[in-house]
């Protein structure tokens, strides 16, 4: 365990030495708070929750998160200190969760930083407190699952940019198949059985489950299974291809 | 000791490493050397337990580095090729992350890492962020990462590249220093690296062993071994000289540099010529500007040995 708090470490303190860290939370609280005020009307609406403000989490991640973590892997690949990383004496799970951690602990920075907005609404009414606790585990584990494919695609390359555009390919597919305009479009072709079963496979269906209010364990384990599938997926890349 | 069995290592169909075995007892300071793309940096990769063998296996103090890789690693410092750190961070919080990361129990850590600071000079840039550092600093990052633990066995890819020629002095002093009870492998294309600081130097080349011999025993391998040199203090006398010195039955040929105007003179098989060369100058009232004895030249056995293997 001492290894992993070691890997964490160094890596949540590097985000905060670049500039990546204040660009990455202040576009995220800009972008999330604009969609929430300005496109979807949350004064309008009349309503004291935050359904307008989780709407967009799953969309704002989809460009965020992989501008996170294409830099994970690539980045150490590129400049060398992979070899350096490879060479203690670490078991690469504890290297690969270690990073994973600091990543996900970050967006979880970003994430609770959006508090102002969950105190407006109590302030301008009587929300109900559940649901939106409820709401903020689900993004949290929607980020984290987004993190994790990232994660493995960026072990994969050496280039940055490669690794954004594929994460966000992935990631995009991965939430469309849970839209239900997506999903209409689908049914005219494909049978039932595959829609639906793309539909329980994306981040969309099984974060709207939770953002209404119903922590269900399935949804839990969905997003835990994925989680841990994409790190496995991200240790045997790397041991594959260490130093290509 | 580290023990290497039958290591090779294929990129598809190119063979980097050929079934390559040797093995390092402590005290030894062996020098890698060969050309460039002999295979040096792959087999340190392999023997750092970064890269994977395609077949043989490394034993390092006893432990398979594929099959017990952390215990294996727990006893190396390594220095990448390169010397990679994370740019973004200062050394001292780079060499605390390396310090937590090998497991230095946290009440020893605060002196050992001082320790390490002054060894490699680095108190004067502990808080600046590591890629605003010099080659020089950034290489010395990069050792102190490698002694930190103060591991049975260092590896080091190119150690002193880069640095200015006082930085390569020190280096070369420090490795001295800790050569004593240590294991030390170092790769280097730089034969004075290899005359200063190792005990043994093995050559290849294509991923094979060339030589495995003392840096002594490689000069000795050298046709300037025991040659002479000589400079007449009169060059109008040297086609007599060399004519005279050719004669010698020590003396199996004669070389004239032309730019330096020195007649060097090539031993015949197990004589030694000086004295022949010197009585001869003494009886015909040469004036000599030099008279050298040559104990071998590293580069020409370096160019000799893997010459063959580069065409």
């Amino acid at each position: 365990m001492s290894g992993v708090l070691a890997v964490f470490k160094r890596e949540l303190r590097s985000y905060f030495a670049t500039p990546i860290a204040y660009v990455f939370i202040v576009i995220f609280l800009i972008a999330s708070g604009l969609c929430t005020f300005y496109f979807l009307g949350f004064y309008e609406s009349g309503q004291a929750d935050l359904q307008a403000f989780f709407y967009m989490h799953p969309w704002l991640y989809l460009f965020l998160v992989p501008a996170l973590s294409m830099r994970l892997w690539a980045e150490e690949r590129k400049s060398g200190s992979i070899e350096l990383l490879m060479t203690l004496p670490l078991e690469m799970w504890q290297v690969v969760v270690g990073k994973f951690l600091a990543a996900w602990v970050f967006t979880g920075i970003a994430l609770a930083l959006t508090f102002p907005i969950w105190i407006t609404v109590n302030y301008l009414g009587k929300p109900d407190n559940g649901v939106v606790f409820a709401a903020y585990v689900g993004s949290f584990l929607m980020a984290g699952a987004f993190l994790a494919v990232g994660a493995c695609i960026s072990a994969a390359t050496k280039n940055q940019v490669i690794a954004f555009i594929l994460s966000f390919i992935t990631c995009f597919m991965l939430l469309a198949v849970g839209v239900q305009l997506v999903q209409q479009v689908m049914s005219a072709w494909a049978p039932q059985w595959l829609v639906d079963g793309l539909a329980s496979l994306s981040f969309q269906t099984h974060f709207d489950f939770i953002s209404k209010g119903v922590i269900d364990l399935r949804d839990i384990v969905y997003f835990a299974l994925l989680i841990g599938a994409c790190l496995y997926a991200n240790a045997i890349v790397l041991q594959l291809k260490k130093a290509d | 000791m580290i023990d290497v069995q039958g290591l090779t290592k294929e990129y598809g169909r190119l063979r980097a490493v050929d079934n390559l075995s040797f093995r390092v007892e402590p005290g030894q300071v062996l020098g890698f050397l060969g050309p460039n793309g002999a295979g040096k940096t792959t087999t340190m990769r392999i023997v750092a337990g970064f890269l994977p063998a395609t077949s043989g296996r490394v034993l390092v103090c006893g432990h398979d580095i594929e099959t017990q890789s952390v215990a294996a690693k727990r006893r190396i410092g390594y220095l990448p090729e390169g010397a990679p750190s994370y740019p973004e961070m200062t050394p001292r919080s780079f060499l605390e992350f390396i310090a937590e990361a090998r497991g230095i129990p946290a009440a020893k850590r605060r002196q050992r890492l001082d320790e390490v600071f002054a060894l490699l000079h680095l108190e004067r840039v502990l808080e600046q962020s590591i890629d605003t550092l010099s080659k020089g600093y950034r290489r010395r990052v990069g050792l102190a990462q490698a002694i930190l633990h103060d591991p049975e066995v260092l590896l080091l890819d190119e150690p002193t590249d880069g640095l200015d020629p006082n930085q390569k002095h020190e280096v070369r002093e420090l490795i001295g220093r800790m050569a004593r009870d240590k294991i030390i492998v170092i790769s280097t294309h730089l034969l004075e690296e290899v005359d200063a600081v190792c005990n043994r130097a093995i050559i290849i080349a294509h991923g094979k062993i060339l030589a495995d011999d003392t840096p002594r025993g490689l000069e000795t391998r050298s046709r300037f071994h025991n040659a002479v040199s000589v400079k007449l203090a009169t060059p109008e006398h040297l086609a007599a000289a060399r004519r005279a010195i050719n004669a010698l039955s020590e003396v199996a040929s004669t070389e004239l540099d032309e730019k330096t105007q020195r007649l060097t003179a090539f031993p015949a098989p197990g004589k030694l010529p000086l004295a022949a060369i010197n009585a001869l100058a003494e009886k015909e009232r040469w004036h000599l500007a030099e008279l050298h004895l040559e104990s071998g030249r590293m580069d020409e056995v370096f160019r000799s040995i893997t010459g063959g293997a580069m065409a």
